[in-house]
């Protein structure tokens, strides 16, 4: 066993992914595997990481058309050729606004962003993991997957796809090498959520919010709430019965 | 629009926040949004950083590292990035920023921005004396690099400059060798103004950081804790690990209260003279001790609070904090946060850098019905002795009082960004 942890990151300038790597090389030596949309902004994370991380890590940068099939199986194909990977960590996303969602092509985009491409970037990797019986699929979720509501059911469906996929997953490598994580952030202070913080309601620190992302993939554990108030809310909310859910304007 | 606050919670107007987290595109960002000031960490106490009803362009996300060579100490980064995430993560690198504020939950931006000092200043002058260069973006559209040799003029401007010369995206700083966490220190009690000097003097050469604890209720024959501090290659015996407390929620009325002060003080007093002596401790409990505390500005209740913090020069400083002292004590008013120290002869870098050589005193007081008139009488000491105001601090002084307290504002105003404006720039220049 190396004492070396090798993490390919998805989406990794995401706010929520940017400080989990940031915990990362900051508590040993890691090498990242950097994978983005834009590359200005991810050399940025990259340099900043490199900082962090000293000489005892490495940082590197994959560019990538999320959208893109056999883009998808070029990056796990190529991450996983390179040397053993410990997690992958499948973060990117957007927060569409419910209200946009009217126009199909923005609603289908979300679709797409947030549950199409996350869901075949943890098919690929699966397929490799399987192989070395190996590996930590961590799949970034949300509270909002937990049920649909008024106020974000694109976003909400996308990320509740996650959440199924993601129970399959853990299924199917049951008593293997191989874990599924799920994690699921409530509203969290990135610039994604600037219209939530707009309406005045309650976002946690990324900083703890990454803490708790990088402790439940520690720990293996299934599902993962951050903060974990969240796990006691959501159990509430979805066992809300119809009559009064849908008298509420939550 | 949402509510923002600065430390001292007096106000909480709605806000425009832009959030910027792209370096490249802080141009286009500023662009249109005008007038409007940074807001960093929100840990000025006043309305330094607060622009009611317009905007604020938020820079914490702008917090990445850029560079770092450990060779010669440089650092580059942007204006984001909190001083105690650059201390957790240099000093057990061998590294340290020279120069820390009372809080390490500063920013960058923010700490240049006041030009800010610590209880080093003897040793290590202020912060802008470590910053060798920084980039400005202006609503007009320019980017300014400048530095104590590149653009002079942009630098003395934007150092202690309030935030008002443009947006400081990124700056270069020179970190400075650390054997590590640890200091040697002690904690001296002492009686009357006079010994505080004497203890003072006797430190300078040999103690890094020194700064006093005063008890703001014991009036002119003050008593207080001299603490003094140095770097040390010892260690203690059990690692330190950051605290989480936290106040939780705004009690409904301020804790610290006429009720509560003396006996408040005493505690202290009492709780702290039994660590006198000499003793091995880790840098973030003794130079921050507050920020082991998360929103410890909750305590003064929903009304907020001030904090009072002049300078006055050594000639007639120590009569002018007697009088102030015991101005305070007959108001029955501050708090268990009452700090002197003195500063060194080194000249602050900036124009309208608070810091120049003499004693500093420091108070907060919660916002009560007489507060102000106390002010009154305590500005009327500092400006008889030649002393002037913190900014970063205040959130009441009167215009005239900036302007003799500042005598190089003239020289500073060509050098102001158009379009940045906050509710201090408005009270204390005008616009």
């Amino acid at each position: 066993m190396n004492d070396r942890t090798r993490i390919v990151v998805i989406g990794a300038t995401a706010a929520i992914a940017e400080q989990c790597c940031r915990l990362w090389v900051q508590r040993g030596p890691t090498d990242l595997v950097l994978v983005a949309r834009d590359a200005a902004k991810a050399g940025r994370v990259a340099a900043d990481l490199r900082v962090r991380g000293g000489a005892g890590s490495t940082v590197e940068v994959m560019i990538a058309d999320f959208l893109d099939t056999a883009a998808i199986v070029r990056v796990a194909d190529a991450t996983t050729a390179a040397g053993r990977v410990d997690i992958v960590m499948i973060a990117h996303g957007v927060l569409t606004r419910q209200d946009t969602c009217g126009d199909i092509a923005i609603c289908r985009e979300s679709l797409e962003v947030n549950a199409v491409s996350p869901a075949l970037f943890a098919e690929a990797f699966a397929g490799h993991f399987a192989k070395a019986n190996h590996g930590t699929i961590a799949i970034i979720g949300s509270v909002a997957g937990d049920r649909g509501r008024k106020a974000n059911y694109t976003y909400g469906a996308a990320k509740g796809l996650l959440s199924r996929y993601a129970e399959g997953l853990e299924h199917r490598f049951a008593g293997s090498g191989v874990a599924v994580v799920l994690l699921k952030p409530g509203p969290t202070d990135t610039p994604m959520s600037a219209d939530h913080k707009a309406h005045g309601r309650r976002v946690a620190p990324v900083e703890d919010v990454a803490r708790a992302i990088v402790r439940g993939i520690d720990t293996r554990k299934a599902v993962v709430y951050a903060p974990a108030l969240w796990q006691l809310v959501m159990l509430i909310v979805r066992h809300l019965p119809r009559f009064v859910f849908n008298r509420l304007s939550i | 629009m949402r509510p923002v606050s600065s430390w001292g919670r007096l106000s909480a107007a709605p806000h425009d926040v832009v959030e910027l987290a792209d370096r490249d595109g802080v141009a286009h960002a500023l662009a249109g949004r005008a007038p409007g000031i940074a807001y960093g960490a929100g840990r000025s106490y006043g309305d330094e950083c607060l622009n009611p009803d317009g905007t604020l362009w938020s820079t914490r996300g702008l917090d990445r590292l850029i560079a770092f060579d450990d060779t010669t100490g440089r650092l580059v980064c942007e204006a984001g990035v909190v001083l105690r995430d650059i201390q957790r993560l240099m000093i057990p690198r061998g590294w340290s920023l020279p120069v820390v504020p009372g809080t390490q939950i500063a920013t960058v931006g923010g700490a240049i921005a006041n030009d800010v000092h610590g209880k080093n200043h003897h040793a290590a002058g202020t912060f802008g004396d470590h910053v060798t260069s920084l980039r400005l973006v202006r609503t007009t559209g320019e980017t300014i690099a400048c530095g104590p040799e590149l653009r002079p003029d942009w630098f003395a401007a934007t150092v202690g400059g309030m935030g008002l010369t443009g947006l400081v995206v990124e700056a270069e700083l020179q970190l400075e060798r650390t054997p590590g966490p640890w200091l040697e220190a002690e904690t001296l009690p002492f009686a009357g103004l006079d010994a505080f000097f004497r203890l003072s003097e006797d430190s300078v050469a040999d103690w890094e950081h020194t700064v006093s604890w005063i008890d703001c209720t014991s009036g002119i024959d003050v008593r207080g804790l001299f603490l003094r501090a140095r770097p040390t290659t010892h260690e203690a015996g059990r690692p330190w690990r950051p605290g989480r407390r936290t106040v939780p929620f705004t009690p409904p009325v301020s804790l610290v209260n006429r009720l509560t002060l003396r006996s408040l003080n005493t505690a202290y007093y009492a709780l702290n003279r039994r660590r006198a002596g000499p003793r091995i401790v880790h840098y973030e409990p003794f130079l921050y001790p507050l920020d082991g505390i998360g929103a410890w500005n909750r305590l003064y209740g929903p009304r907020g609070f001030y904090q009072y913090q002049c300078v006055v020069p050594p000639g007639p400083g120590p009569q002018a904090v007697r009088d102030m002292l015991d101005a305070i004590a007959q108001a029955r008013e501050g708090s268990i946060l009452a700090v002197l120290k003195t500063f060194g002869d080194r000249p602050a870098p900036g124009l309208l850098s608070f810091v120049q050589p003499g004693i500093t005193l420091a108070l907060d007081f919660r916002n009560s019905p007489g507060v102000l008139g106390l002010f009154e009488r305590l500005d009327a000491i500092v400006r008889a002795a030649g002393g002037r105001l913190y900014p970063a601090k205040d959130a009441r002084m009167p215009r005239e009082m900036f302007e003799t307290g500042y005598p190089r504002l003239p020289e500073f105003l060509p050098y102001r960004d158009p379009g940045m404006s906050s509710a201090m720039s408005r009270r204390l220049m005008g616009s």
